[in-house]
This record gives structure tokens, C-alpha cells and sequence, in this order.
């Protein structure tokens, strides 16, 4: 996702942040997860922006997709080249006003990007965990995460908001903990991956695998498995675009000649970018925590572990008001499932808005600038923290 | 319609006199579906002036937008389709203001709607108006005033209602008129007063509140 990030064009932002850590789960009492594997000590890298209020009524908390992380806005430093991935969003008046607002952005478990993951050091061995990591879920993320608010002291939130894998995690939040939310939005999601969406994460888990240099898991300290993590990314990112998207961006055009090569360089510019955008993904990212994650994603289906196969039964638990958005463009989580997710509730007398937004930029739409997108999530957060109030 | 036929003077924030006169039918804290919401005029002010707990249902992307960043719950979606997903009774009101003539099967979108709320407000525009029948008299040519300004063949309204017809058409279905009034309306509807005398003539519209039949 981080291709997106760019400076705010009206020069607004949060400021200064910080990247903060908690650790939790350290022995003797590791976290049990969902496969009745343990997992301890867990630490979870987060970010805070904006105050909490007296009351702690004003609480958001965002979450990340797959390669994102806890920075969502602001600055690490001044020397920062760029801001934080949802800055065009979050920050003093903008869509998630941080004046108004308490923003807490966590990151996941599994992830490479500061909290505990394959990359970590396993306390039984002395070395990174590597395989030996346990498989995660988004219930196992999301019990991580509400160990953090306890530890902050929060146990009202007062929107939960996240796209693709943050919604599913924003979704288990609503069923797994409805008395602490109060609403929720969940972005260019769905309630379990159709079988498309698993392919195309086993084409890009296989690409890794298939590197001689991932090595069942054990690369750290020596070469990684950077060709196939690459190749992951480049089949991701075909699948967060779409035909028109890549038609205006790219079309046919020759990347920096006026004919073709007659070999098996980079001739038109969509060959260009992908190769790019995957070189530069293994300088962020760690293979394993990619394989983990997109297994979360996959094995994600809340019919399954809290509906008894039914999608309405699924919301039966929920309490939160919902505004559920999807994009015309984003053929990855297409519009019908969002649509099953919004009956769901509809069915459960769940308070619920919906709204498809017209947007070409396929899946990925949920990070670019979109007026629209922030007005909708600011009038509904608006009324939402008025109603609380 | 012990109302008299004076001007309505205008309640603040609705512009449209029809809105005006369902917005003074719904009773205060109830829960309310207005189908084919528009940018939510109505449900805005009965939340704002009644407490009402509203939900509306709209197809165009760019109102829906409007509604949700007013702090309106509103779906976007096909109002034949969302209406099929609530219990029995979800609703004290369910509105169809204008939307009528538009509805490829009227029967079973009021059957529905009679289900998921306890009453049904409906308003549309009257076709047996003097305006239309003079126009098709002595004109002979298909009828177009302010409240149907479409050519025949432009026009989204494929239903030609009179007040009468939907008398008729709610005594064919088995359900309650439980109050009915006519309105004549100009300045672009956003004027009007209750018309007694005269009104398969007189009124540009007819607005019904139906409840459910003794047999269903």
C-alpha cells in the first residue's frame, strides 16, 4: 500500500508521532491462540494521534491491511520522506479529525513491522521464530489488540475503521467484543474470501515458497527469499488494481523506449512498475509474515466461527451501527459481498448505511484521496460521537 | 380531512409540501423507512423535530453520500430489493413519497411494505388533475404539467395513478385507507393547501396512510 503514500497537498498534518510498544502474554500465561497453540511474550508496535477525552468517549481505532503497519499519520521524524498511510485521512480536520478524535492504530500480530511475528525472536530457542511461528487468525489479531485498549485503559471505542484486512479484523472486532463498540466501518471488505480472492494468495504464497532462498522458513541472517516475495507482490498488486485502472495508468505504453526489445526486458510500463513495486517491497517486508498474514485472510470467515455457516446468525452478537463502504472498481472484494454483510445485519435490526462508491481505482481505492469517502466517514463518525455524547 | 383548505404555512427545513404534510402525520419517536430518500430532506427533519429513528433507501451513489455525511442512516440499493430483508413490523412508517408511479410491480412492493411496517404512508401524483384531462383533450396528446414534466417517452413515471385508482387498487389488496388527503401544489411544490372539494380534479397529489388489512 505504501506506493500511495504521499504529503497532504494541503500541506495539513498531525504533526509529530510516535512509535510506541506494548508486551503483554509473557510467561507463564502465553495467549492461547484459535489453534490452541501458544504465543508469549506478544508485543504490538501502536501509534496514538489527537487527546483522549474526560469521558474517554472519543476513541478510534483504526486497522491496517496486509502490508500495512501502526504508523497511519504524521511523521516519525522531520527528515521523514513520508507520512504515515492514511494521512490523506487522518489527521486535524480531515475525514478522522484528530482534534476531535483519539486515534489508536495498531499493528497486527505476525507482522514484520514491530510487533511479535516469524521475524521475532522465539524465547524458546534464542533465534527468529521462522516457521516455528504459530498460524494466527484475525480473531488472534483482534485479541491482541483488545489487550492493548485494556492496557490503555479504553473500554468504549467509539468507531472501529479499517479496509480488506483491517475490515475483516474491524468485523471480528463488532462480534467478538460488542459491548465496547459503539460503530464500525468497514472498508472494501468481506465476511470470508471467495475463492478467487484464496487463489490468487496461494499464487503469491507459492512464489515465496518456491524460492530456493526461503528455505522451509529459515532465511534470516542470510539470503533472503526477496524473488519470491517480489513476485508475491506484483500478484498482488494486479488483483488491488483494475482493467480500468491499469488501462489509464499504464495502457500499452513502452517504458523509456519507442519499440519493443525483442527480449525479456521490461518493455511496456506495467512490466516496469510491477517489477518496482515488488524490488521494493522486500526492502519492508519479511516473507514469512506475508505467508502468515494472507493465511489469516484466508482462513477468515465469520459465518464459520461465530454464525454456524450463517451470515445473519454471524451478527447476531453485534450491537455497533455500521456504515459499510465499498468500491464500483474493486473486483477483489466485489460489491455483492458487501452487500451479503449489510443483509446480514439489516436482518439482526442492526442500525446500518451503505454505500457503493463509484471510484476506478479497483481495491486500493480505500487509500487514495476521495472527497466523498471523507465526507461519509466524517458525517457518520460526527453523529455517532454526538449520540455517545 | 376535517382540515381546512387554507396555506400550510411551511414547517422549517422542508421544502416540498407533500413532505410537509407526511412529516406531520408521523407521530414523534417512532421508526421510520423513506424509500427512495433523496438527499434525506424528510428523514433530517424527523430526526431534528420528532426523535424519529430513520432508515432510508436510495439508488444514486451521490445522495446516498449526501444522506450519510448528514448523519442519516441510508442504504443504497433498490428499494424492491431492501425492502425484503426486514422482520415483520420493523417500521411504525414506511413512506413512498412519489415513488409510486414509478414501481414495476406496485402489488408486491405494497404487499411487502405492509409487512415490515405497521403503516404505509404513500403520495403520487394525480393523474385525473383538470390540467391532464384538458391536455389530453383537447390536445390529444400525452399530458405533461409540474409534477409530470416528462415527454412519453422520456419518462421515468410508467404508472398513470388517479386518486380513484388507488382507492380501488387498496380495497382490491385488502388494506386500510386510514387517512387520505388531497393537495394542490405549486411553486415548484414547495406551496400547497388541502383540497376537500373536488379532488380527482383538483389535487396535483394524493397522500394515503394505509395499515393492514383484517384479513392478510
Amino acid at each position: 500500500m505504501s506506493e500511495y503514500i504521499e504529503h497532504d497537498i494541503g500541506g495539513v498534518s498531525v504533526g509529530m508521532v510516535e512509535k510506541k510498544y506494548f508486551t503483554f502474554a509473557e510467561p507463564p500465561n502465553p495467549m492461547i491462540l484459535e489453534s490452541s497453540a501458544c504465543l508469549g511474550p506478544i508485543t504490538i508496535a501502536y501509534e496514538t494521534l489527537g487527546t483522549l477525552n474526560k469521558e474517554k468517549s472519543n476513541v478510534i481505532l483504526i486497522l491496517h491491511a496486509l502490508s500495512g503497519d501502526s504508523h497511519v499519520a504524521g511523521y516519525y521524524s522531520e527528515a521523514d520522506p513520508k507520512p504515515g498511510w492514511w494521512d490523506i485521512m487522518v489527521g486535524p480536520g480531515k475525514g478522522i479529525d484528530t482534534e476531535k478524535y483519539f486515534v489508536i492504530c495498531s499493528n497486527i500480530i505476525g507482522s514484520c513491522m514491530g510487533s511479535t511475528g516469524p521475524s521475532s525472536i522465539n524465547p524458546a530457542s534464542g533465534n527468529p521464530y521462522g516457521f516455528d511461528f504459530p498460524v494466527v487468525t484475525i480473531g488472534d489479531m483482534v485479541k491482541a489488540q483488545k489487550a492493548l485498549l485494556d492496557h490503555l485503559g479504553i473500554n468504549k471505542i467509539l468507531s472501529v475503521i479499517g479496509g480488506s484486512i483491517g475490515g475483516m479484523q474491524v468485523l471480528e472486532w463488532v462480534v467478538r467484543y460488542p459491548d465496547m463498540v459503539v460503530s464500525a466501518i468497514p472498508l472494501a471488505t468481506t465476511t470470508r474470501h471467495s475463492a478467487l480472492a484464496i487463489a490468487f494468495n496461494e499464487v503469491a504464497r507459492q512464489a515465496i515458497m518456491a524460492d530456493p532462498n526461503w528455505n522451509k522458513g529459515k532465511y534470516y541472517g542470510s539470503s533472503k527469499p526477496n524473488l519470491g516475495l517480489a513476485l508475491a507482490r506484483m500478484v498482488g498488486h494486479v488483483t488491488y488494481l483494475s482493467d480500468e485502472a491499469m488501462r489509464r495508468k499504464f495502457g500499452r505504453r513502452l517504458q523509456n523506449k519507442s519499440d519493443f526489445s525483442f527480449n525479456f526486458d521490461a518493455d511496456f510500463q506495467v512490466e516496469s512498475y510491477l517489477r518496482y513495486q515488488g524490488q521494493k517491497f522486500v526492502e519492508r517486508f519479511d516473507a514469512n509474515s506475508f505467508l502468515y498474514i494472507t493465511k489469516a485472510a484466508d482462513y477468515f470467515d465469520l459465518r464459520r466461527q461465530h454464525g454456524n455457516g450463517s451470515e445473519a446468525e454471524a451478527f447476531a452478537k453485534a450491537q455497533a451501527r455500521f456504515l459499510v463502504i465499498s468500491f464500483t472498481s474493486d473486483w477483489l472484494y466485489p460489491t455483492y459481498q458487501s452487500r451479503a454483510m449489510v443483509k446480514a445485519m439489516k436482518k439482526n435490526n442492526l442500525d446500518v448505511s451503505f454505500c457503493e462508491i463509484e471510484a476506478e481505482w479497483g481495491h486500493d481505492a480505500f487509500l487514495l484521496p476521495n472527497q466523498r469517502l471523507s465526507a461519509l466517514i466524517r458525517g457518520f463518525l460526527g453523529r455517532n460521537f454526538d449520540e455517545l455524547n | 380531512m376535517s382540515q381546512s383548505e387554507q396555506e400550510q404555512t411551511q414547517p422549517k427545513g422542508l421544502k416540498r409540501f407533500d413532505l410537509q404534510v407526511i412529516a406531520s402525520w408521523i407521530k414523534p419517536g417512532s421508526r421510520v423507512l423513506d424509500l427512495g430518500c433523496g438527499e434525506g430532506d424528510l428523514l433530517f427533519y424527523l430526526k431534528q423535530n420528532k426523535g424519529v429513528t430513520g432508515i432510508g433507501i436510495e439508488y444514486r451513489e451521490s445522495k446516498v453520500a449526501l444522506c450519510i455525511a448528514k448523519g442519516l442512516s441510508v442504504l443504497q440499493g433498490d428499494i424492491n430489493e431492501e425492502v425484503l430483508d426486514y422482520q415483520e413490523d420493523t417500521f411504525d412508517y414506511v413512506i413512498l413519497s412519489q415513488t409510486l408511479q414509478q414501481v414495476y410491480y406496485p402489488e408486491k412492493l405494497l404487499k411487502s411494505l405492509l409487512a415490515i411496517g405497521r403503516k404505509v404512508i404513500v403520495s403520487f401524483p394525480n393523474f385525473s388533475h383538470w390540467s391532464i384531462r384538458m391536455q389530453v383533450l383537447l390536445t390529444g396528446m400525452a399530458p405533461k404539467n409540474e409534477q409530470l414534466p416528462y415527454e412519453w417517452y422520456n419518462t421515468p413515471n410508467i404508472r398513470v395513478i388517479t386518486l380513484k385508482d388507488f382507492r380501488k387498487f387498496t380495497r382490491d389488496q385488502g388494506c386500510k385507507v386510514l387517512k387520505e388527503v388531497a393537495i394542490n401544489t405549486h411553486h415548484h411544490n414547495t406551496k400547497g393547501h388541502i383540497v376537500s372539494f373536488l379532488q380527482d380534479w383538483r389535487a396535483t397529489y394524493g397522500i394515503f396512510l394505509i395499515g393492514k388489512g383484517d384479513k392478510k
